[in-house]
C-alpha cells in the first residue's frame, strides 16, 4: 500500500499463484508415492494384478490329470459314445481329490444325472440322442441298460 | 425384480442409480449458472449484474455438493483418488477429477476470489475474532486494495471469466459425452448428447439464479429488480428455444432413421417413461415454461403477474430439466441391449443411494449458499462504486455505477 | 497340503509334475508360458449346444460367482414363422444353469446360444475405464484388477454383451477371465472342460498347431453384434440373424 511499484500490487496474485503451485507440487508427490510399482509394466494398468489372477487355485483338475491315475476308465471310455465326455462333466469338480486322492468325490445319482443331457428338449440338435425320460425306462434306472462311461446297449442286451 | 421380455441376466440389475441423475443436474446447474454471471462480465450485459455474484456463489455452493452423489455412488470411494493418480486417458470419465478441478479452483474460486478480494480485505479489518482470521487468511496475508491493484484483479478477473466459459462448456459437455459415447447403449449413443446436455444445463442454471434472486429479494425484503429479472428470463426464453430444437431433432432423427433399437425405445417411451419424460420433461418441463416465457415476450403483463409467472417457469423447468437427467440416466438403463425386454428401477428410501439421499443432496447447496451469502455479501454496497476505477477492462464497474 | 501333496507324488510322479505346475500358479512359473506367445479367443458351436447347463455350473465353482450372476450363461431361441428373425422368443432361466424346460412349439425353430465375455481386442469396457482396472492383457484377456477398480460401474455399461455385473460384496466389476488362472497352467477354461458335446472350445489364435484355424478355413462363423466393431475374439459358428 505504501508502495506504488508495480511489483508490490501484484503480491497477492503471485501468492495465488503459489498456492496453485504448491497444490500441484503435492499431487505429484502423492502420484509418485502412492502409484502401485507395477503399474504401466505392460500397459496402463497394474501388472502384477496378471500374476494375481493367474494364481488363484484351480478347481476342476482337467480330465489329463484324472486319466493319469484311473487309465482303466479311460480304457472303457474311448471307444463309447461318451468318450469326448469329460470326466469332471459328470462327477463334478475334483482338484481337491486329485491334490488329496484320499477325499473321495461323492458318489452320482444318474436319475438326475443322464436326464441333464438327455432328456428331451425340442431346442436340442435333432440328431443329439434325446428321450421322454418317464417313458423310456418305466421307472428304471438309467444304469439298469446303460453303463455311463460306455452308454450304448452291449449286443444282445436287455432290451 | 418386475422384468419384461428378456434381459441379459446380468442387466436385471440397474448399475447407476437417481444419485448418477442427479450428478448432471448439479453440474448443469453450475455451468448455467457460470455462463449467466460471465453474460454481464465479458459480454456487458448491465441490467443482469445485481446477479452476478450471487450467480458465481451458487455455481460454487452447486459445484462443492456435485461429485457427492458419484462418491455414494462408488463401491469403493476410498479409491476414488486413483482418477487423480493414474487416470486412463481414454475414458471420458478419468476426465472429470481434472475438468472438475481445473473449473472449481482455477476458474470459481479465483473469479470469485478476485472479485471479493476488495471485500475480504475489507471484512478482515472490521470483523474480529475467529471471523478476522478467517478472512485474513482468504487474503493471503495481502491487504493492498490500492486502485492500482484493484484494477490489476479486474483484468486477471475479465481474462479467467473469458477462460471460464470455455470451462464451462467443457464441464458439461464433458457429462454429456460420459453417456454420448457408450456405443453399447443406443438411447445414449449420440453426438448431440453433449451439445443437449449443454444447453438444458444452461437453462437450468439460469432458471435457477433467477429463482435464487426473486427469493433472495423477497427474503431481504428488497425490490425485485424487474430489469433484471426481465433480462434473464428473456435470456431463458432463447436458450430453452435452442435446448428444445435440440432435443426435438434427436428425436426427429431417431424416429426417422427408425434403427434396430428403435422399436424397443419407442415401446419404452410409451410405458415406463411416459410420465417422466412425456408428461412432465417435454410437456410440463419445456412447453408450458416456453409458452409462458413466449407470453411475456408478447403481451405486455403487470409487474407482479410477471414474476408469478416467472416463479412458475422456474420451479417447472428446474423439475423438467431433473425430468431429463432421469431419462437419461434411468431411461437408459431401463431396456435391455438385446432389444427384447425390460426391467424397472425402484428407488430406495433411506439408502445410500435412495430418495432421502436424493433430496438431502438438493438441500445442501442451498445451505452452503446461504452459508458463502453470510460470508461473502453479495449485494453491492452504493458507496463502494466511486472506489472502483472507473477504466476498468469490460467496463463492468464503469457502465454500471452511473 | 504337504504331506498330501508328498503322497500324491510317491503315487503317481509323472503326473505329479504336470499337477505341481498347475498348482504353482503365476504364469511366469508355469512351464512354457510366455504371454508374448499366445492370443486367445473362443469358439462356440451353436449346433452342438444342448443347453445342459454344465458350463454355467462349472463357471460358478470354478470362478466363485455369486448366486443370480452370470459370467457365462445360456440363451434359448424360439424364432416363428409369423415374427421371424426380428422377434424372437428367449428365454434364460438362472442363466440355464440347470437347463431348460421343454417347449412345446413344434413349429418354431428352436436352439441354445451360450453366451460369455467376448474378449474383445478392441473392448469399449477397458476404453472406458476410468483408472485402469480393467485390462486387455498381452495374450487377449479382458481381465478386472480387483484391487484397483472403484465400482463406478461405467465398464458395465458399456458392455454391449451384458457380460459384466458388479460383485455383489466384493463391489467391484467381474467377468469371464477366460479361466486365466487355468490356460495359464496348460488347462482348458472350465466351461470348456465340463462341454459334453464339445460346443465350446478354447483356441488360442497365435499356436498355428491350434485346431481353430482348420475350422475357420472352412467355415462360415460371426461375432455377435459385428456392427459395433469390439473385436470380439468369440467365434460362433452356426449364428442365427435372431440372435442378439
Amino acid at each position: 500500500m505504501k508502495n506504488a511499484k508495480n511489483g508490490n500490487d501484484a503480491v497477492h496474485l503471485y501468492r495465488l499463484a503459489s498456492v496453485f503451485v504448491a497444490g500441484f507440487v503435492l499431487l505429484l508427490l502423492l502420484r509418485a508415492f502412492f502409484v502401485p510399482k507395477s503399474f504401466g509394466q505392460y500397459g496402463h494398468f497394474r501388472g502384477n494384478a496378471i500374476q494375481e489372477i493367474a494364481a488363484k487355485p484351480v478347481v476342476y483338475a482337467g480330465h489329463q490329470t484324472c486319466e493319469g491315475c484311473h487309465s482303466d476308465v479311460l480304457d472303457v471310455k474311448k471307444d463309447g459314445k461318451h468318450a469326448p465326455v469329460a470326466c469332471e462333466s459328470c462327477h463334478g469338480p475334483l482338484a481337491n481329490h486329485a491334490d488329496d486322492p484320499s477325499i473321495q468325490p461323492q458318489k452320482l445319482d444318474t436319475a438326475g444325472l443322464c436326464v441333464r443331457c438327455h432328456e428331451a428338449n425340442s431346442a436340442k440338435p435333432k440328431k443329439f440322442p434325446q428321450v421322454a425320460s418317464n417313458e423310456h425306462s418305466s421307472g428304471l434306472p438309467c444304469e439298469t441298460c446303460h453303463q455311463p462311461h460306455s452308454p450304448a446297449l452291449a449286443p444282445g442286451g436287455k432290451k | 425384480m418386475p422384468t419384461d421380455g428378456f434381459m441379459y441376466p446380468n442387466e436385471i440389475e440397474l448399475q447407476w442409480s437417481v444419485l448418477i441423475a442427479l450428478y448432471p443436474y448439479l453440474t448443469g446447474l453450475v455451468a448455467g449458472a457460470f455462463i449467466l454471471a460471465s453474460l454481464e462480465r465479458v459480454f456487458r450485459v448491465d441490467a443482469v449484474k445485481p446477479t452476478y455474484r450471487l450467480a458465481l456463489l451458487t455455481a460454487l455452493s452447486f459445484l462443492l455438493v456435485a461429485p457427492l452423489p458419484l462418491q455414494l455412488h462408488l463401491g469403493h470411494p476410498e479409491r476414488s483418488f486413483e482418477m487423480f493418480l493414474t487416470p486412463h486417458t481414454s475414458s471420458a470419465m478419468a476426465m472429470f477429477g481434472f475438468v472438475y478441478l481445473w473449473y472449481l479452483m482455477a476458474v470459481l474460486v479465483v473469479e470469485i476470489w478476485l472479485d471479493y478480494r476488495r471485500d475480504i480485505v475489507l471484512m478482515s479489518r472490521s470483523s474480529t475474532g475467529l471471523k478476522r482470521l478467517f478472512y485474513r487468511m482468504l487474503t493471503l496475508g495481502s491487504d493492498n486494495i490500492s486502485e492500482r491493484a484493484l484494477q490489476l484483479d479486474q483484468k486477471v478477473g475479465w481474462i479467467v471469466t473469458v477462460v471460464g466459459i470455455p470451462s464451462a462448456f467443457l464441464l458439461h459437455g464433458y457429462v454429456g459425452f460420459i453417456f454420448g459415447s457408450v456405443k453399447a447403449n443406443p438411447w445414449w449413443s449420440t453426438p448431440l448428447m453433449p451439445v443437449v446436455f449443454l444447453f438444458s444445463a444452461m437453462v437450468s442454471g439460469i432458471a435457477a439464479v433467477m429463482l435464487i434472486y426473486i427469493l433472495v429479494t423477497k427474503l431481504r425484503r428488497e425490490p425485485t429488480d424487474m430489469r433484471c429479472v426481465d433480462t434473464i428470463a428473456r435470456y431463458l426464453f432463447y436458450t430453452f428455444i435452442i435446448d428444445f430444437s435440440l432435443e426435438m431433432l434427436d428425436l426427429i432423427h431417431r424416429i426417422y432413421e427408425a434403427d434396430e433399437s428403435f422399436r424397443s425405445l419407442d415401446f419404452m417411451v410409451h410405458t415406463r417413461l411416459y410420465l417422466s419424460q412425456i408428461v412432465i420433461q417435454i410437456v410440463a418441463g419445456t412447453l408450458i415454461p416456453i409458452g409462458l416465457l413466449a407470453l411475456t415476450q408478447v403481451v405486455k403483463l403487470r409487474e407482479d403477474v410477471r414474476k408469478r409467472i416467472y416463479v412458475l417457469v422456474g420451479t417447472l423447468t428446474l423439475i423438467g430439466i431433473f425430468a431429463m437427467r432421469w431419462n437419461v440416466v434411468i431411461g437408459g438403463q431401463l431396456f435391455s441391449k438385446s432389444f427384447l425386454g425390460y426391467t424397472t428401477y425402484k428407488i430406495g428410501f433411506i439408502t445410500r443411494e435412495g430418495l432421502l439421499m436424493t433430496v438431502a443432496l438438493c438441500i445442501l447447496p442451498l445451505i452452503i449458499l446461504w452459508i458463502l451469502v453470510k460470508l461473502l455479501p453479495p449485494w453491492y454496497q452504493p458507496s463502494e462504486e466511486r472506489l472502483m476505477p472507473v477504466s476498468a477492462p469490460g467496463g463492468r464497474r464503469a457502465s454500471a455505477g452511473l | 497340503m504337504n504331506l498330501t501333496r508328498r503322497h500324491f507324488l510317491i503315487l503317481l510322479p509323472a503326473a505329479a509334475v504336470a499337477w505341481e505346475h498347475v498348482l504353482a500358479g503365476a504364469p511366469e512359473a508355469a512351464p512354457n508360458y510366455k504371454m508374448a506367445e499366445h492370443w486367445w479367443g473362443l469358439l462356440i458351436n451353436i449346433e452342438k449346444c444342448i443347453g445342459c447347463g454344465s458350463c454355467v455350473r462349472a463357471c460358478q465353482k470354478e470362478n466363485n460367482v455369486p448366486d443370480g450372476y452370470y459370467r457365462t450363461w445360456i440363451e434359448r431361441y424360439r424364432v416363428s414363422e409369423q415374427w421371424g428373425v426380428a422377434e424372437p422368443i428367449v428365454d434364460s432361466p438362472d442363466g440355464g444353469k440347470n437347463g431348460f424346460p421343454p417347449s412345446n412349439d413344434p413349429n418354431m425353430k428352436e436352439f441354445f446360444v451360450p453366451k460369455m465375455c467376448n474378449h474383445c481386442a478392441d473392448s469399449p469396457c477397458t476404453q472406458v475405464c476410468p483408472v485402469g482396472a480393467t485390462f486387455i492383457t498381452p495374450d487377449g484377456v479382458v481381465l478386472v484388477d480387483e484391487k484397483y477398480c472403484v465400482g463406478c460401474r461405467y465398464c458395465i455399461q458399456a458392455c454391449p454383451y451384458g457380460c459384466r455385473f458388479l460383485h455383489p460384496e466384493k463391489k467391484t466389476a467381474q467377468k469371464c477371465t477366460l479361466c486365466y488362472h487355468r490356460i495359464t497352467k496348460g488347462l482348458t477354461t472350465a466351461c470348456c472342460e465340463v462341454c459334453p458335446t464339445g460346443a465350446r472350445q478354447l483356441a488360442d489364435l497365435k499356436n498355428p498347431k491350434d485346431p481353430i484355424h482348420e475350422f475357420l478355413r472352412n467355415h462360415s462363423v460371426e461375432v455377435l453384434k459385428p456392427h459395433l466393431a469390439t473385436g470380439a475374439k468369440v467365434t460362433y459358428y452356426g449364428l442365427d440373424a435372431s440372435v442378439r
